[in-house]
C-alpha cells in the first residue's frame, strides 16, 4: 500500500519536472533572443503573441514540419540515437536537484526531489559524461568533416573541463562531508553560502560549467563561421530540435546545480524569520531556488553576447594549464585549512 | 624617412601586467558595458505599423503628376528616357484625340508609360530632365514581389490618383535649389 503511494507521488514529481525543464528549455531560446537583442539595441521577436511570447511554440511548430532528412553515407542507426542520448542525459539529472524543502500533504511527508541519492554529485556527473556520446555518436554517424571536427572539440572540450569541474567540486565535498546534494544544500542554510568560502572554486566551476554546456566563449563544436553547424550540420527537423533543445535544457540544469552547490539552493536568508507554514515555506523555497537559477540562466546569456570565442589552443591551454592547477591548488589550501584550522 | 604629419605614433608591443593577464578585471569591465545596453532605447523601427521618416532628399518610387485640374502633365517628350543612365524607361506617345482635354494637359500624351523597377538606380536625372513638372521621386518604397515581370510599373501604378494626390513640395524644394 505504502509503496504504491510512493510511486504516483514520484510519477507525479517526475511528470512535472519534465514538462518544467521542457517548459524552460523552449522559453530559454526566446530569453535568449530577447536578450541578445536587448544588450544589442534591437526588440527582438515581438510578432507572434504579446511581446511574441508565443515565438517557442511557432519555432517548436516549425521544426516538426521540416523535412526530416539522413543522409545516404549515415550510419542510421547511431544517426538517430545521437540526438536521444544528449535529449535523454539531459532531462535525467535534474531527479538529483532538491528543488525545494519537503511538503506536508494530508499528514504524507512530500520531499521536493525525485531521488534522494547519497552519491548524488557523482550521478550528475557520470550522466553529464554520458551526454557527450550523444554529441559525439551524431556527428560520427553523420559521415561529414565539420560534423566530425564539432564531434572531436566537444568531446574533447568536455573531457578536458570535467577534470578541473571535478576538483573543483572536491573542495566543497572536503567541507561538506558529503556526496548529496540536499546535505550540501542544507550545509549552506542562511548565508553560509559555499560562494564565500570557495570563490575559486565558484570561478572554476562556472567557467568548466559554460564549457560543459558548449556555451560561448566555449562554443567550438558549433562555431558557425568555420564548421557551419558544428556536430549537429547534418541534422534536421526536429533532431536538431532535440540537440539544440537538450542544450538548452543542460544550461536550465547547470544553473540548477551551480545554484544548489554555490548559492545555497533553495535557502534564502531571513526566509525563517516569516513563519510561513510548511506548504508555504516550501512553494517560497522552490521560488528562491527557481530566481538563482534563471539568475545564472541569464549570466549565460549576457556572457555569450559579451566575450568572443576562444581559439582552440587558447581553449585547451586555459583547461589544462590554469583552471586544473588552480582547482588542484584550490583542493589543497582547502585540505590545508580543514586539517590546520578546524 | 622625414614624417609629413605629426600624427604618427611608434608601436610599442608591451608584456602585459598580472592584472590583465588575469583577463577577469576586462570581462567584468566588458559584462557592465553590454548590461549597459539592456537599458538603452530601442533603435528598432516597428515596420509595418511605424514607417521611419524618410529624409527630405529620398528618392523613392516615381510618380507621374497630374495638374491642378487632374491632367496628366507627361507629353511623352522621351527626355527622361534619354536621362535615364539605367535605361529603364519606355514609353509610346500619342496623340491627343477631341474631347480629352480633361485627361491630358498638352496635345500629345505618353499612351504607355513604363518604368522597369529593377533597372531603375534612383538617380533623379529622369525628374532633372523633365521640362513639363511630371515627374518625381517620392518617398514610397516598392513592395516586395514574387515575379520580376511585376517590378516593370506601367502608368496605373505610376500616374497620381486624381482623389490621392502624391505630395512632392519637398521634392520640388530640392530641386530648384539644386
Amino acid at each position: 500500500m505504502m509503496d504504491w503511494s510512493i510511486i504516483i507521488e514520484k510519477s507525479i514529481l517526475v511528470v512535472v519536472l519534465f514538462g518544467v525543464s521542457l517548459a524552460i528549455a523552449a522559453y530559454s531560446t526566446y530569453a535568449e533572443r530577447k536578450i541578445a537583442a536587448f544588450l544589442q539595441d534591437r526588440i527582438g521577436p515581438d510578432r507572434a503573441g504579446p511581446w511574441g511570447l508565443l515565438q517557442p511554440l511557432a519555432d517548436g511548430g516549425k521544426m516538426f514540419f521540416k523535412e526530416e532528412i539522413i543522409p545516404n553515407a549515415s550510419d542510421k542507426f547511431l544517426f538517430i540515437l545521437g540526438p536521444c542520448i544528449f535529449m535523454t542525459t539531459a532531462l535525467m539529472t535534474s531527479a538529483l536537484i532538491p528543488w525545494g524543502k519537503s511538503m506536508n500533504i494530508g499528514g504524507r511527508e512530500i520531499s521536493l526531489q525525485v531521488a534522494n541519492l547519497n552519491i548524488g554529485i557523482l550521478y550528475i556527473f557520470a550522466i553529464v559524461s554520458v551526454g557527450i556520446y550523444g554529441i559525439m555518436i551524431g556527428g560520427w554517424a553523420s559521415n561529414n568533416k565539420f560534423a566530425l571536427l564539432g564531434a572531436i572539440r566537444a568531446s574533447s572540450q568536455m573531457i578536458s573541463y570535467e577534470l578541473a569541474m571535478g576538483m573543483a567540486i572536491i573542495a566543497i565535498l572536503l567541507t561538506s562531508n558529503s556526496l548529496n546534494i540536499r546535505d550540501i544544500v542544507d550545509q549552506q542554510e542562511g548565508f553560509k553560502w559555499n560562494v564565500f568560502y570557495q570563490p575559486l572554486g565558484f570561478l572554476i566551476f562556472i567557467i568548466c560549467a559554460f564549457a560543459e554546456c558548449n556555451r560561448t566563449p566555449f562554443d567550438l563544436p558549433e562555431t558557425e563561421t568555420e564548421l557551419v553547424g558544428g556536430y549537429h550540420t547534418e541534422y534536421s527537423s526536429m533532431k536538431l530540435g532535440l540537440y539544440l533543445f537538450a542544450e538548452y535544457t543542460n544550461m536550465f540544469i547547470s544553473s540548477a546545480v551551480i545554484s544548489c552547490l554555490y548559492f545555497g539552493g533553495y535557502h534564502f536568508p531571513g526566509i525563517d524569520s516569516l513563519h510561513l507554514s510548511q506548504n508555504v515555506a516550501a512553494l517560497v523555497s522552490v521560488a528562491v531556488l527557481f530566481s538563482k537559477t534563471f539568475f545564472f540562466i541569464l549570466f549565460f546569456m549576457w556572457v555569450r553576447w559579451t566575450l568572443p570565442r576562444f581559439r582552440y589552443d587558447q581553449l585547451m591551454r586555459l583547461g589544462w594549464q590554469v583552471l586544473l592547477p588552480l582547482a588542484i591548488v584550490n583542493v589543497l589550501i582547502t585540505g590545508a585549512w580543514l586539517t590546520y584550522f578546524k | 624617412m622625414q614624417s609629413l604629419t605629426n600624427r604618427s605614433v611608434v608601436v610599442r608591443k608591451r608584456e602585459m601586467s598580472f592584472m590583465e593577464k588575469l583577463y577577469l578585471p576586462a570581462i567584468l569591465g566588458g559584462m557592465a558595458l553590454t548590461i549597459k545596453h539592456l537599458f538603452k532605447k530601442k533603435v528598432t523601427n516597428k515596420y509595418p505599423e511605424v514607417k521611419r521618416i524618410f529624409a527630405p532628399i529620398y528618392r523613392g518610387v516615381h510618380v507621374l503628376k497630374r495638374d491642378e485640374q487632374g491632367r496628366e502633365n507627361c507629353t511623352a517628350c522621351g527626355l527622361c528616357a534619354v536621362s535615364c543612365p539605367a535605361e529603364a524607361i519606355t514609353m509610346v506617345a500619342a496623340e491627343r484625340k477631341q474631347g480629352e482635354e480633361n485627361l491630358y494637359r498638352e496635345e500629345k500624351y505618353a499612351a504607355t508609360y513604363e518604368i522597369n523597377m529593377l533597372r531603375c538606380i534612383f538617380c533623379g536625372l529622369c525628374e532633372e530632365a523633365c521640362p513639363k513638372d511630371a515627374i518625381y521621386l517620392t518617398d514610397r518604397l516598392i513592395e516586395s514581389k514574387y515575379d520580376r515581370k511585376k517590378f516593370i510599373y506601367g502608368k496605373e501604378l505610376l500616374v497620381e490618383k486624381i482623389d490621392e494626390r502624391i505630395d512632392i513640395s519637398k521634392r520640388k524644394k530640392n530641386y530648384t535649389m539644386a
